[in-house]
């Protein structure tokens, strides 16, 4: 075992922090009401959330947004939970861009 | 709130064990092996590293306010009165002379 991916603290030359203000994406919102939902709901915790964004591929972890890791922690958990499948979620994607296109 | 559970009262000094294990880990690698004293004890909570995997959590876990030295943390310059404040779990801990 060695440090994983998500636990950075204390490391050096991760450069300066950009703390300029940015919008939201739409996505990023209805990803934060989801999880919120799922919460509320008693679905998964927090702890389970964390624990899923930290047994990610590292290179797949550090290539995300953090909005990404939300989504990509949130469909693990759904799935290891045998709430969702993978391939019902592929298929409502694949729904989604016939109609929407690509995103 | 009843009293806490956990082993330790503000003052005490104490070891970070340097475990690294499998799992959902609730002590940052940073603070692993490091020695400091209790700063304030918050009281009993279910085990994060358990609610991670979809159980209980049970049995609860104290949790404190651990503060360092900064220079026992990091290797870089600071005022001699720095600390570093960490939350850590009553099992991460134990007692140093």
């Amino acid at each position: 075992m060695a440090r994983g991916h998500h636990d950075i603290g204390g490391l050096s030359g991760a450069g300066a922090i950009d703390v300029t203000e940015h919008q939201l994406s739409d996505w990023e919102i209805l990803a934060d009401a989801v999880n919120q939902a799922l919460g509320a709901r008693g679905v998964k915790r927090t702890d389970e959330m964390r624990r899923a964004r930290e047994e990610m591929d590292s290179a797949a972890y550090r290539d995300m947004t953090y909005y990404e890791r939300w989504i990509a922690s949130i469909e693990a958990i759904l799935v290891e939970k045998n709430i969702l499948s993978k391939a019902e979620i592929d298929r409502k994607l694949a729904e989604f861009e016939s109609k929407w296109g690509e995103p | 709130m009843s009293p806490a559970s956990g082993q330790f009262k503000p003052g005490d000094r104490v070891k970070v064990k340097f475990e690294d294990r499998p799992g959902h880990l609730r002590t940052p690698w940073y603070i692993r092996g490091k020695s400091g004293w209790v700063e304030k004890v918050y009281g009993d909570f279910l085990n994060p590293e358990l609610l991670a995997f979809g159980k209980d959590g049970l049995p609860k876990k104290t949790l404190y306010l651990v503060a360092f030295n900064f220079t026992d943390v990091f290797a870089k310059p600071a005022g001699a009165k720095d600390k570093v404040l960490v939350d850590i779990y009553d099992h991460w801990l134990e007692p140093l002379a």
